[in-house]
């Protein structure tokens, strides 16, 4: 990331706040719906101030209804408004998924071209904070695995505010997932304006030895083991996908031309999950030959997610589970 | 609230070819799906062509509406061409969607038409979205969305009309009752006598019409429409009716009973409103005649024009799956 713009300190949600507020200003075809973002500015303040600058047509506090509300964001894209639906927690989207997976990701084919579905549905996921099994989940494969559907995931204040500008202005729908627990974290985040193209990684952190892909909450913790295992003079490349659908392979490809070594981490479950897809999908393209050790999986236990502190942080992927990978990964030969 | 009076006759006329195209294009999909001309299923509409043609012809040419698996009726009311409906239903390059849709996906944007959807009840809440959106665009469309009594249970049909409610969209929901989700009869699913009281749970009217009755489904819409365009909100119609064939081509076996088809046999909408123009002397029991035989004859050209066209590329199996840009089919980076 070039740093020569002038930036300031913000935090993910100010990030996010700043993408809406930039984009409703720009396009009079923006909206907002969702539950508690008019009077609240959002529970986690994503769209605070929002109605008082934009007014209750485009700041829509609704009902409880995410199957209503994000139905009517597909048909107002339909007609060319730039909707953008937002659930409370991300977890809700199974009460609309119909909406999503039946609706908006495939009007455009059954329509065989005849219209674009420009829609984004947002939510944070909110897992590490003892929120248990319902508020905790980390669904985003089901949607990678949904043709039509563009999937964002992003890390810092940053990227989320060019991510969330450009998934306003893209023609397909997207779900755009933000972790709840990195809300508050502030990052630099540029004064002047800018967009991030969708469907391209970064790589947060260079290094020779071992290549990480991660996305939203995986990336810092993915810095976190790497600032680790430096000491013991193993260097990770940290490739932040941003984008999971479609996905930077050549990003990863690169890397993985210089390291030899891929593990995926993910805080999705195992099982049909999406560091599964990344390392399927890098052994196809780079061919077997390319790795000089197996390819690692570092994703959260096939469970639902519990409530009490040690058994969540029994689930979920931890420094440690990455740290150890890696290890076992680098002591093959 | 401003009615206008009966419509002039070459409507009248229009909306009689248009439940007669209707009463031929199912009937001849029938024999295409028989003929293994046509996949999957074909849901004909006949028997309520009253109700599709009768809320269309209060709509304008910049209004929309939404439909059903069952929805031929819906497409060729809002005027779509019939070459391109049955090129579609066949499977053909040149069909309204490319042969991607099918019987239960003609969407024609072109025409208003934003989609027929085959998730029961699914459509309601786009509809009601699209019809929010047009008015925040400064526009006096209206959207009407076209479902069956079956689709009043399901939880978008309530979602929908509690937001379209609040939002006042300019939105009428139209309730196909034909009495039957397919072999459930409505009084089983449902414990009020009509769906048209569920509006009053949110706010809004609720009418019930004679859907077999062409001046009553069109007055009932213009009533709904100019609501709608006022900014007064959302109306629900029921109108109740009759499918006087089997659910569908794939599943012709009916345990609905004989004597009930013959009841609704005898009120054939076609039939009722062709007698009343005659009676009316809007229109000659000659012309009448001509014009079924003239929406014969406009399905024989669809049908031959359909069956001369080529089927698709399969290469566009994978086109158009995300709008054009930077996304290919299976969502990487061109």
């Amino acid at each position: 990331m070039t740093t020569a713009v002038a930036t300031r300190e913000l935090t993910m949600s100010e990030a996010l706040n700043e993408a809406l507020r930039e984009e409703m200003r720009r396009d009079d075809g923006v909206f907002l719906i969702g539950e508690d973002i008019g009077r609240h500015g959002g529970l986690f303040k994503v769209t605070d101030g929002l109605l008082a600058e934009f007014g209750a047509a485009r700041v829509i506090d609704s009902p409880i209804s995410e199957a209503g509300i994000s139905g009517a964001g597909v048909g107002a894209a339909l007609v060319g408004a730039r909707p953008v639906v937002e659930l409370q927690i991300s977890d809700f989207i199974t009460l609309t998924i119909d909406q999503v997976v039946n609706h908006a990701a495939k009007w455009r084919y059954m329509s065989g071209g005849q219209v674009s579905v420009p829609f984004v549905i947002r939510g944070p996921i909110s897992n590490g904070i003892g929120m248990a099994a319902q508020h905790s989940q980390s669904l985003e494969s089901w949607f990678v695995h949904t043709p039509g559907l563009i999937v964002v995931m992003p890390a810092t204040p940053h990227d989320a505010k060019g991510l969330l500008k450009a998934a306003i202005r893209e023609d397909n729908p997207v779900v755009f997932l933000e972790k709840r627990l990195l809300y508050a974290r502030k990052g630099p985040v540029p004064e002047s304006e800018y967009v991030i193209a969708l469907g391209t990684a970064d790589v947060k952190r260079e290094g020779d030895d071992v290549t990480v892909v991660a996305a939203g909450a995986t990336v810092p913790l993915a810095l976190q083991a790497a600032r680790q295992l430096a000491r013991e003079g193993v260097e990770l490349e940290v490739i932040d996908v941003r984008t999971l659908k479609p996905l930077d392979a050549d990003t990863i490809a690169e890397s993985i031309a210089k390291t030899g070594r891929l593990v995926v981490v993910n805080e999705g479950p195992l099982t049909g999950g999406y560091a599964s897809e990344v390392v399927a999908r890098m052994v196809e393209a780079v061919g077997i030959d390319a790795f000089r050790s197996t390819p690692v999986r570092v994703a959260a236990k096939d469970t639902p997610i519990p409530y009490a502190t040690a058994l969540e942080r029994e689930v979920l992927p931890t420094v440690d589970d990455l740290v150890a990978a890696v290890k076992a990964m680098t002591a093959e030969r | 609230m401003a009615v206008s009076a009966v419509p002039r006759t070459e409507q009248l006329e229009l909306s009689l070819l248009q439940m007669q195209r209707i009463r031929a294009f199912e009937a001849k999909a029938m024999e295409l799906f028989q003929e293994k001309l046509i996949r999957g299923s074909v849901h004909p509409y006949t028997g309520m062509e009253a109700i599709a043609v009768g809320v269309c012809s209060a709509l304008g040419e910049h209004d929309y509406i939404t439909s059903t698996h069952r929805g031929h009726g819906h497409s060729i009311a809002k005027g779509l061409d019939l070459k391109l409906m049955m090129a579609e239903i066949t499977g053909r390059a040149t069909g309204y969607c490319g042969g991607k849709g099918g019987s239960m996906h003609i969407t024609a944007m072109r025409h208003g038409m934003l989609g027929a959807d085959a998730i029961v009840a699914g459509s309601l809440a786009i509809a009601t979205g699209a019809a929010y959106a047009l008015r925040l665009q400064g526009k006096d469309a209206v959207v009407v969305s076209f479902f069956g009594d079956g689709a009043s249970n399901q939880g978008i049909f309530h979602e929908s009309a509690n937001l379209a409610s609040v939002l006042a969209a300019p939105v009428i929901y139209v309730c196909e009752n034909n009495q039957w989700a397919i072999s459930t009869p409505f009084q089983d699913a449902v414990n009020v006598p009509d769906v048209a009281v569920r509006a009053n749970g949110y706010g809004f009217p609720g009418v019930v019409v004679d859907g077999n009755d062409f001046f009553a489904v069109r007055e009932a819409a213009e009533r709904a429409v100019a609501r709608a365009r006022a900014g007064d909100g959302p109306t629900l119609i029921e109108a109740k009716s009759y499918r006087i064939t089997p659910h569908s081509a794939a599943t012709p076996n009916d345990n609905r009973p004989p004597e009930e088809l013959d009841l609704w046999r005898a009120r054939d909408p076609i039939v009722r409103f062709a007698e009343a123009l005659v009676e009316q002397q809007l229109v000659s029991a000659e012309r009448v005649a001509e014009i079924e035989a003239e929406a014969v004859r406009e399905v024989e050209e669809a049908t031959e024009f359909a069956l001369a066209s080529p089927y698709p590329d399969p290469e566009a199996a994978v086109t158009d799956v995300y709008a054009p840009g930077e996304w290919n089919a299976d969502g990487r980076l061109r």
